[in-house]
């Protein structure tokens, strides 16, 4: 009764896997996680086997820099006990598994609709009768915002119980973008359909998750990517990270009506993503990532441009974040607003930037690196108290720990471009890719049956664990705060919804 | 602190582009394709594609549904070229279709009468992201930054659809969103315009075919703008709504 220990991108045998019994895979989850803040779960999911389900989870790990992955076999009408009732890190993801297959879990807080999604259980649950957490009191009112919110965002529903400005209680109910994007990964069998799909998951994270999925096929294919490759991947993942860390600051700006923040940190992103345009031909590098090859080959004037690019924006860019976290007016609406306990966001599994923002150290650049980042020993930024100056105060680090990474890369570049031809996926096979975007750890699973094609595909975005800490971060705020703290976790919708 | 906030004035000098309907867009961005009359094996390019945006006899390129990978072109570079040039929207949906090298424009006598008349020195709109994936968002935030300005033309993004001329959706229209972007449309007051913005709300782009969408919307009212795009440039947006709204002098 154990594990299997993988590293990130190790592909194994479908049939590795241990298959226990529900109980036992039960009292294996809670052991491991027993208050480690080293251990957390990267997915939990099931895979239709048979008239049955076959419950995947991948605990990863940190400190090892291993995930151990485990399975059970239940049926569809099994009730079984829920891992959220004393973890609550686990809810999303098994009422994900409620949602899809119907299976109960006895002691889950609230077992409601994840996303409606068009292959749920119950398909008599519809997005419209969400059944919303409410309190019956004359003191106290509700506010309904979204889906379509007032700015050019994605869609949502936020459900608010306020007595008077102050926030008891934020639900978040999501689903409104789910476009069945793990269905589509099956159905389209060319393999740049499936980049493609990818890199459409969160468009604004397009190198994050096209990664995650080169990353995970590569490895299927048992295709060792040049060093030359990793480089450009990894230099194209960190300017994905500085330029929307970068527009997120404006963000920020914008929703405490700092106007000089916002048009200044707007514009600085613009020769950012413009450099993307002029590697790749798109402002978001999509067409970048592909499996086993590049169309858009690292170039030494492109390595001249980058230099060009980043000595103008750099010092511009300081000097905006120097001024912005030295106005008071900016600080008095940032500080302690919207705080999430580091003690808080361990307990609910909180990953990626916001986490580290809440001194919660997870970041699979330096816990499971990949790619460039296993010759980088990358050492995270942190951030002590979890509110929005820390999570602003967070972009503004990282930016500058990523300018200085890119700097290296571009430095020991070789530009030889020779191309290995990529082979076929090996069959019955399974792999877990884990890429720390610019949000946080971005995971896929995949598995393939017999004849090498995928047979199931999973994608977690870092979005999942965190929208939970934006509703917990919000609680006791004034209602007008909420704009900012929204902005500074800066979740996926899509990511979400899938 | 004031003469810190005029140094960063100052140093951010001038961002805006002058003129939005002839700037250069930097580096290598992939626009409107072209496709000579060179040889080559039709079928091969048409099965590259991963959006069925191909068609052969002769060969077609339909941007409302290219993703512009430029997969096409990297294998057959004497057949196809994307070219820097962004201006790519029109009202009618078969001139998204590209054949030859001629430029896609709006034919203005489709344009309802009223839309200049009404909209054409000020026009305000309301975003609709319908399954969108955050990428056309991002771009269409970016009309309203400092370096596209898109305000300059009277043209702005409202937060409610009671205040708005017209809608623009981007995405590829999910069931979960359908019934919200049928009420936004008819919280907009008459008479109104519809933007689709993007390869996603066009065609469904790579998720044409999901059985989680309901692009049944489309259906039911007409298109006044097509902006192809994955995700839509800010110029490609800007220049076409200027060329719906605005009478040629």
């Amino acid at each position: 009764m154990s594990f299997i220990s993988v590293k990130n991108n190790q592909r194994i045998k479908f049939a590795e896997i241990p298959v226990l019994s529900y109980n036992e895979l039960y009292n294996l989850i809670i052991s491991e996680l027993k208050d480690d803040a080293n251990v957390h779960c990267v997915n939990y999911y099931g895979v239709p086997k048979g008239d049955k389900i076959q419950l995947i989870c991948c605990l990863a790990n940190d400190a090892k820099h291993i995930i151990n992955i485990v399975s059970a076999i239940v049926s569809k009408n099994d009730t079984l006990q829920s891992v959220s009732a004393t973890h609550l890190s686990f809810q999303l993801f098994e009422r994900e598994i409620h949602e899809n297959f119907g299976i109960g879990f006895d002691g889950h807080p609230w077992l409601k609709p994840v996303r409606y999604p068009h292959s749920a259980a119950d398909k008599s649950q519809k997005i419209q009768n969400y059944p919303f957490y409410s309190i019956d009191s004359e003191e106290l009112h509700e506010v309904g915002v979204g889906p379509i919110h007032a700015g050019i965002i994605e869609p949502g529903h936020f459900r608010f119980i306020c007595n008077g400005e102050q926030i008891l209680h934020l639900e978040i109910q999501l689903g409104y973008q789910h476009r069945g994007v793990e269905n589509l990964f099956l159905l389209k069998k060319k393999l740049l359909q499936r980049a493609t799909l990818a890199e459409n998951i969160a468009g604004d994270t397009a190198i994050g998750h096209s990664l995650a999925f080169a990353d995970a096929w590569e490895s299927l294919c048992g295709f060792q990517p040049s060093k030359q490759l990793q480089l450009e991947r990894a230099l194209a993942l960190e300017q994905e990270r500085i330029a929307i860390h970068t527009g997120d600051l404006s963000g920020i700006c914008t929703d405490i009506a700092y106007q000089l923040g916002n048009s200044v940190f707007g514009r600085l992103r613009t020769p950012l993503i413009n450099y993307f345009q002029r590697w790749t031909g798109n402002r978001f590098a999509k067409g970048l990532i592909r499996p086993g090859k590049t169309n858009f080959p690292f170039t030494a004037d492109l390595r001249d441009q980058w230099f060009d690019v980043i000595q103008a924006y750099k010092p511009d860019f300081i000097e905006m974040a120097e001024q912005m976290f030295d106005l008071p007016s900016v600080l008095s609406r940032i500080e302690r607003t919207g705080i999430v306990e580091p003690q808080t966001a361990l307990q609910i599994g909180m990953v990626g930037m916001a986490a580290r923002a809440s001194n919660l150290n997870r970041d699979v650049r330096a816990s499971h690196p990949f790619g460039y980042y296993q010759i980088l020993d990358y050492q995270p930024v942190m951030e002590p108290v979890g509110d929005v100056y820390c999570r602003a105060r967070i972009r503004y680090d990282e930016v500058l720990r990523s300018v200085d990474i890119m700097s290296n890369i571009v430095n020991i570049m070789q530009f030889d471009n020779q191309q290995v031809k990529l082979g076929n996926p090996s069959p019955d096979s399974f792999v877990v890719s884990l890429v720390e975007g610019w949000r946080g750890e971005i995971c896929h699973c995949a598995i393939t049956d017999s004849n090498g094609d995928l047979k199931h595909y999973k994608v977690k975005d870092p979005s999942f664990h965190n929208w939970l800490g934006l509703a917990l971060a919000v609680r006791n705020n004034e209602i007008s705060d909420f704009p900012i703290c929204n902005k500074s976790f800066d979740l996926s919708y899509s990511g979400h919804d899938l | 602190m004031f003469i810190n906030d005029l140094k960063i004035l100052f140093h951010q000098g001038k961002q805006f582009i002058p003129d939005v309907t002839t700037t250069e867009v930097p580096g290598i961005f992939r626009g409107r394709p072209i496709i000579t009359d060179a040889k080559c094996n039709e079928q091969e390019i048409i099965d590259l594609c991963p959006t069925d945006a191909i068609s052969a006899s002769p060969l077609r390129i339909d941007l409302g549904r290219c993703t512009f990978c430029g997969e096409c072109a990297f294998a057959n570079p004497e057949k196809i070229k994307f070219t820097k040039d962004y201006k790519m929207a029109t009202n009618d949906r078969n001139r998204l279709i590209v054949s030859d090298d001629s430029p896609v424009e709006i034919d203005a006598d489709k344009i309802r009468a009223e839309i200049q008349k009404l909209f054409g020195r000020s026009l305000k709109l309301r975003e609709v992201s319908a399954a969108g994936d955050n990428s056309c968002e991002w771009e269409l935030n970016a009309t309203s930054n400092v370096n596209f300005d898109m305000g300059r033309f009277g043209i702005d993004f409202v937060a409610s659809p009671r205040h708005a001329d017209g809608i623009v959706v981007t995405g590829p229209i999910s069931e979960n969103m359908a019934e919200a972007l049928e009420i936004c449309y008819q919280a907009t007051p008459a008479p109104k315009i519809l933007i689709l913005a993007g390869t996603d709300a066009i065609s469904g782009g790579i998720f044409a075919g999901s059985r989680a969408l309901n692009r049944s919307f489309l259906d039911k009212y007409k298109v006044d703008l097509y902006v192809p795009g994955n995700p839509v440039h800010p110029l490609a947006f800007v220049n076409g709504v200027l060329n719906l709204v605005r009478r040629k002098k």
